[in-house]
């Protein structure tokens, strides 16, 4: 399979208290366990099942995911920024693999 | 004791139905509901999920099931006191119709997110939301889908 990356767009600065949209996207396959291959057997799942969103520490978006999400999974959402900090963003696979991704914000008048 | 052959066949299907079972019990929304009314019932505790507050944004027809944008908005402060939760999409007409829950908090400022899902067939897309009062507001719009998405 090919190299799972997460992809995240995340706005560089803000002013304080802003409001702002990150968008994610992470290529995964998001394998429903329900289809069958050509010989008739299940192929087992495997998807991303959690998503979060964390900044500074403190978690503030969060997503339990079935098989029913989309391949390459993608996720928008909003965040109130009262600080500058990072964002750390953590997709768990199926198989326990965890992708995660960091981005700094700066927040400025 | 001795294993017959009938018996020997009986195990290994068992043992099958506990490999199909396996994936369902890994963290998943909505695992043991069979229908999306259970569900909500489940994400409610039996608490009546009003109308309103909630605007559900989806395409009215979706030529290709496997992803379907689907955006939604709740109307809330989000502050501390007062915020959404969480938030659960359902589509009832899938053979699973758990399709995420979102979890919100007062950081969020804005309980808004947008995905994109799979889709079996023509069905409601249901958003049900918890607010920090203890309150469910609960919407639903029907999506007519050309091509279903969950293989098979």
């Amino acid at each position: 399979m090919a190299k799972v990356k997460p992809r995240v767009k995340v706005p560089r600065s803000a002013k304080a208290g802003e409001v702002v949209t990150i968008k994610t996207l992470i290529n995964h396959k998001m394998e429903s366990g329900f289809r069958k291959d050509k010989k008739g057997e299940l192929i087992p799942r495997k998807i991303i099942n959690k998503f979060t969103a964390e900044f500074n520490g403190k978690k503030v978006f969060a997503a339990d995911v079935a098989p029913a999400v989309s391949a390459n999974p993608y996720f928008q959402f909003k965040v109130k920024v009262p600080e500058s900090g990072t964002f750390k963003f953590t997709w768990v696979d199926d198989d326990g693999t965890t992708y995660t991704q960091e981005k700094k914000i700066k927040v400025g008048g | 004791m001795r294993v017959t052959r009938r018996q020997a066949f009986g195990l290994g299907l068992g043992a099958t139905a506990l490999i199909l079972a396996g994936p369902a019990t890994l963290p998943a929304v909505a695992k043991k509901a069979e229908t999306a009314d259970d569900a909500v019932k489940a994400f409610t505790g039996g608490a009546e999920a009003k109308s309103g507050k909630i605007s559900l944004t989806t395409p009215e027809i979706a030529e290709n099931g496997n992803t379907v944008p689907v955006a939604f908005e709740v109307e809330s402060p989000m502050t501390a006191e007062d915020h959404v939760q969480e938030v659960l999409v359902l589509a009832d007409g899938n053979p699973r119709p758990g399709v995420a829950t979102f979890h919100f908090s007062e950081l969020s400022g804005e309980a808004a997110a947008s995905t994109r899902i799979r889709l079996a067939k023509t069905q409601n897309v249901v958003v049900v939301a918890k607010m920090s009062n203890g309150s469910y507001y609960m919407d639903k719009r029907l999506v007519k889908v050309t091509i279903g998405g969950c293989g098979g």
